[in-house]
């Protein structure tokens, strides 16, 4: 009965959720071209909340909670600093110099921006390949997070399986029949929901054991370093080089970095860059900490679950259980919806037009539908194998994209930047990276460290090398002809 | 026109950074309110910076910095 409820609640939730994308983009197709083309009044929130949407995956949702849960707090330290503050430094840093860019020239996706810049398709197709590799390991995520989350609001009843696969056909189905444009408002619109139910959830569970003083004294009761900064897995090296990686990895995120060029204004970067530290904050407390606080309650968290839905089962109704973990499949969903349309979009714009030929729009739109279904489906059988921890898994993802970071930082700045300054920088730790990745979910080859001693990420030094390589390949190399480093100039004529 | 005193800023958000890990309160536990007194550290800090982003961008510094006209462009 119990399993039945939570079954029905979180499948009616999905359907819901789909019925109103579906609804939302109907009505809505031309606010949405409006808000393409001018609308400043949307502009801030609509901004704000659709980059806030990245946040509300597994890797917050159930990923956070979980290690906050098995090591510490301290993940709210990390995720705040790297999420509310050095990514909202970097948001000015590339995301306002891309923003002027993209609005002198009309650039829609990164690939564009460098192919333009540099004149060379092959720089083009090369960054969109990258940023779709990357994007596959974060796809699994969400769905191995749904498979985790239905195993613990369920008790197992419901296998990991079915819970991906679920959350799989949602994906696909809210891509084909959703459409290209309107899930942005639908991100706003979850975004605010989950933002109360998690305080709702946090304030509810808080007070069924007797205030935020007796949670936290039962944690360090039943895990003295909790309470104290610092230890365990968390080495000064780890949070350095989590916090760099995963921030630097967020704003080539193709999801986000389309983000930049479509703000409808500077007033609307600006409004969104100031408020986001407060924002972020105000999701990952009391989501985080209900992960900690748990290592103090009775609750016993199976083998494989995710620990938030396993509290709210012990605290909460059924409904509100189901709901919460229904709301954050759904958020999960439509921001990987997000993600995939971006995806697609860098696959039809970066990769199959310049390659293959311009097709007539009713062809490409035909092959960013398979594609994203063909993608969403293999991302959902590698999703099976479990390579990791939702952490680790998400890391893996952030920091491949981190990798792209720099090159892109020195063409936004530096005009002696080379083509062929370019494609080393990006190609070289991108195959490095990819090879250390790879050796330790193929079972036959040795596997090669990710990390170093005291936690550093091989990916931190691997972003030293892009740099390295972009800066001294592009220093011993004479700029082609076809590029033209005034593409990137925002003053003047 | 550039002003030295728009680089101020990069000193300022370097140490906005570095010091959202509360580094000085390594290893200690102390409760303070109900939550360990480093969280509220990072709680504060979080705060400062969004105060500070907002006085950055009013300032046009960076608008400066990159050769634009501060003044063409909207305000908070």
């Amino acid at each position: 009965m119990t399993v039945g409820l939570s079954l029905g609640i979180v499948v009616g939730y999905l359907l819901f959720a789909l019925a109103v994308g579906l609804v939302a983009y109907r009505v809505s197709e031309s606010t949405a071209e409006d808000y393409y083309l001018a609308s400043r009044s949307i502009g801030t929130v609509v901004l704000l909340f659709t980059t806030f949407a990245t946040l509300l995956s597994a890797f917050t949702f159930f990923g956070g909670p979980n290690l906050a849960f098995a090591a510490g707090p301290e993940w709210l330290i990390v995720m705040g600093t790297l999420d509310g503050v050095l990514f909202a430094v970097l948001w000015y840093g590339i995301g306002y110099k891309q923003w002027l860019i993209g609005e002198r020239h009309g650039y829609v996706t990164l690939g564009e921006m460098l192919g333009d810049r540099f004149g060379s398709v092959g720089l083009r197709a090369l960054v969109a390949g990258v940023s779709l590799l990357w994007l596959f390991p974060y796809v699994m995520l969400q769905q191995m997070g749904a498979g985790e989350a239905l195993v613990g609001l369920t008790g197992g009843t419901v296998p990991y399986w079915g819970g991906a696969a679920l959350v799989t056909v949602f994906m696909i189905l809210y891509v084909v029949l959703a459409g290209m444009r309107g899930v942005a408002w639908t991100d706003t619109v979850q975004g605010l929901f989950m933002l109360s139910v998690v305080w709702i959830a946090a304030i509810w569970v808080v007070s069924a054991v007797g205030g935020i003083g007796a949670a936290t004294g039962a944690m360090v009761e039943a895990r003295p370093e909790f309470g104290s900064f610092g230890g365990g897995v968390y080495t000064p090296g780890f949070i350095i080089s989590t916090a760099i990686t995963i921030a630097f990895g967020v704003t080539m995120f193709p999801q986000i970095n389309q983000r930049f060029f479509v703000a409808e204004s500077d007033v609307v970067l600006k409004r969104s860059f100031a408020l986001w530290p407060v924002l972020v904050l105000l999701l990952f407390l009391p989501a985080f900490m209900l992960g900690a606080w748990a290592v103090g309650m009775p609750v016993e968290v199976p083998e494989g679950a995710n620990v938030l839905p396993v509290v709210l089962a012990e605290y909460t109704p059924t409904w509100f259980a189901a709901l919460v973990v229904a709301g954050a499949m759904a958020a999960m969903m439509s921001s990987s919806d997000s993600m995939l349309l971006s995806g697609s979009s860098y696959f039809t714009r970066d990769v199959y037009r310049p390659l293959v030929g311009t097709a007539s729009e009713r062809r490409e739109a035909w092959v960013a539908r398979v594609g994203v279904a063909v993608f969403a489906t293999l991302a959902f059988v590698a999703s099976l194998f479990r390579p990791g921890t939702l952490i680790e898994v998400g890391d893996t993802a952030f920091s491949g994209f981190a990798l792209l970071a720099l090159p892109v930082i020195c063409a936004l700045y530096w005009d002696r930047t080379t083509r062929t300054g370019m494609v080393v920088g990006v190609a070289v730790p991108q195959a490095v990276y990819l090879l250390v990745v790879l050796s330790s979910v193929i079972p036959f080859v040795p596997t090669l460290p990710a990390t170093l001693a005291g936690g550093w990420d091989v990916a931190l030094g691997l972003m030293v090398l892009s740099a390295v390589l972009t800066v001294g390949v592009s220093l011993v190399t004479t700029p082609t002809a076809d590029g033209d480093a005034s593409r990137f100039a925002v003053a003047g004529d | 026109m550039r002003s030295w005193r728009d680089l101020l800023w990069i000193p300022t958000f370097t140490v906005l950074v570095v010091l959202a890990v509360p580094w000085p309160l390594w290893g200690v536990d102390r409760v303070l309110a109900g939550f360990p007194v480093w969280i509220w550290w990072h709680v504060a800090w979080l705060g400062l910076c969004a105060a500070l982003f907002a006085r950055f961008v009013q300032s046009g510094a960076w608008e400066r910095v990159m050769g634009l006209d501060p003044d063409a462009r909207g305000d908070l």
